[in-house]
């Protein structure tokens, strides 16, 4: 399983989770864990997903997460799991 | 699993902190390109370089694209080309056609940077290297992204002072012969002593003889990242400063050490080595000499920076060695002057001189490093300098280099603008007094004894 971890910063606003998991359905991406806090009046959610059913490859649903960002008023990123591991985990 | 803290953290180093991989460089040997016709020997450099690189530009881009790590530079470094050449050149022309085969090749693969143009000549020189030493003037003038180094000196030889003073003109060479670029040429030049084989940063990266045929080393960074950690910090004892370089170093080191064997995989190139170093860039925030003033200086250069930078350098080694399988090149903290907002302020307001700049070199990787002086210096005075690194490197076992850059036409107080990473810089004075009759004495330094050690 190829685990992608999404993450989306900005100011709240309505819609935001609605919008970003209509595209992740739309493209095949499953949604394993959702966190979601807010930070000093910041929207912060941080998503867990499996790209491995998706006909996009990593670097392509990354870019329009932040074309769709840009969209919404928010920063999306989309990174593989293993930067966060690597860092965080001996 | 990962929580939301740990994904911000990550995420706060990349966007706000300037943690990026700061290169992958490909070391590529280009041995079995010798032959004694020179235009086949051009030949097979291109068609190597650009066979075995051709996929490095875009892999690099599409790890970056993946992990959210910004790549900076994607280099390739080669074997000195002074080994190649013996049969097929002639003259310090046919090293020059060597050079802009070179660029070419680099152009092709679309590497910034493309490192070897080289001769490693600490006991000795062959007629090849000589000639090579001699052409690099004209090879860096007419070239764009060819990188050369000079290996003067290692503690096992001692210094080749021949070559000493030989390299002298050659930077001041290199420095008219690209005077219209502000002596850009220069920044392009090392000279070293203890010359790594497997240094990925430049301009001083070769692909030395003892390499496999092709190789990926990746060097890190992040200066900013540790000056932000240490932030949280203030005001405490030096083992908890140091345990949070140590942890900070650690992390920043696992990103390169993904993005290396990410790198080799896809490329199907074994992995090298990492490269631990701090590596600043002019950029606001991503300075080594604002983790000197955060560990406690008004500026770098003040009493005290010595020691704050030897412990920095030992703890960014510590947790950086935990973090990756194999550690090699320079790794420490680089104290580039132009590259480094924060010692460009540290020279300008007069809390940093060259005399400190070569005492820092005794304790952290490299060495004088970027320095503008003016461009009236003596041959022999930048020959004297360069002897005093080799001499600091030879005698503590380490890698020192200088790279200055004697800007023809400009003096003190001066400035100098190179662009880019290479950054700008305050020209800075230089000890008037002449050696010439010491360089001019020939010969070699003997190597240092290896006992008595005081």
């Amino acid at each position: 399983m190829k685990k992608t971890i999404i993450t989306v910063v900005g100011n709240d606003t309505v819609g935001i989770i609605a919008k970003v998991c209509t595209y992740l359905a739309d493209n095949n991406v499953n949604i394993l864990d959702i966190s979601q806090t807010i930070v000093q009046g910041y929207f912060n959610m941080m998503m867990i997903t499996d790209t491995s059913a998706s006909r996009k490859d990593t670097g392509t649903l990354s870019r329009e997460l932040a074309e769709l960002g840009d969209q919404i008023g928010v920063v999306i990123r989309c990174q593989h799991e293993d930067i966060f591991n690597k860092m965080h985990r001996i | 699993m990962i929580n939301i803290f740990e994904v911000n953290e990550t995420n706060k180093m990349i966007e706000h902190e300037n943690l990026d991989v700061r290169t992958i460089t490909m070391g590529i040997s280009l041995l079995d390109c010798v032959d004694s016709d020179l235009k086949k020997l051009n030949e097979n450099i291109y068609n190597k370089i650009t066979n075995c690189a051709r996929n490095l530009v875009e892999t690099g881009e599409k790890i970056s694209m993946e992990y959210g790590i910004p790549i900076v530079n994607k280099r390739i470094s080669v074997t000195p080309i002074a080994l190649l050449g013996g049969a097929a050149c002639h003259s310090s022309e046919d090293f020059v056609s060597i050079a802009k085969t070179l660029d070419r090749a680099a152009k092709e693969v679309g590497v910034n940077f493309i490192g070897g143009y080289s001769a490693l000549v600490s006991k000795g020189m062959t007629p090849a290297e000589e000639l090579l030493i001699r052409s690099i003037p004209r090879a860096l003038a007419e070239t764009e992204r060819v990188c050369s180094s000079v290996n003067v000196g290692s503690t096992k030889t001692g210094i080749n002072m021949d070559a000493v003073k030989l390299m002298g003109e050659i930077v001041l060479e290199t420095a008219k012969a690209t005077r219209d670029q502000d002596s850009l040429g220069c920044a392009k030049l090392v000279v070293f002593c203890n010359a790594p084989d497997d240094n990925p940063f430049m301009a001083g990266a070769f692909h030395g003889v003892t390499e496999a045929d092709c190789i990926i080393n990746v060097g890190v960074s992040g200066p900013g990242v540790v000056k932000t950690a240490l932030e949280q910090v203030r005001g405490k004892d030096f083992e908890t400063l140091c345990e949070m370089i140590k942890r900070t170093a650690f992390k920043v080191t696992r990103v390169g050490q993904l993005v290396a064997q990410e790198a080799s995989k896809r490329l199907g190139v074994p992995f090298g080595i990492v490269d631990l170093s701090l590596a600043p860039t002019p950029a606001i925030g991503d300075s080594v000499a604002e983790i000197l003033e955060e560990i406690g200086l008004e500026r770098a250069g003040a009493p005290g920076t010595t020691a704050a930078l030897a412990l920095l350098n030992d703890q960014v080694k510590k947790g950086g060695v935990m973090a990756s399988t194999a550690v090699g090149g320079l790794s420490g903290a680089f104290i580039p002057v132009s590259e480094d907002q924060g010692m460009i302020d540290a020279v300008n307001e007069g809390a940093l001189t060259l005399e400190k700049l070569e005492a820092m070199t005794c304790v952290c990787s490299v060495g004088l490093d970027m320095i503008a002086i003016p461009g009236d210096t003596k041959a022999s005075t930048i020959s004297g300098i360069i002897a005093d690194e080799a001499a600091i490197g030879m005698v503590n076992q380490k890698t020192t280099a200088v790279r200055v850059i004697p800007v023809i036409g400009k003096g003190v107080g001066e400035t100098v603008e190179f662009g880019g990473l290479l950054g700008y810089a305050p020209i800075m004075p230089v000890n008037s007094f002449s050696c010439d009759a010491f360089v001019e004495r020939g010969g070699r330094i003997p190597a240092p004894i290896h006992s008595f050690k005081n």
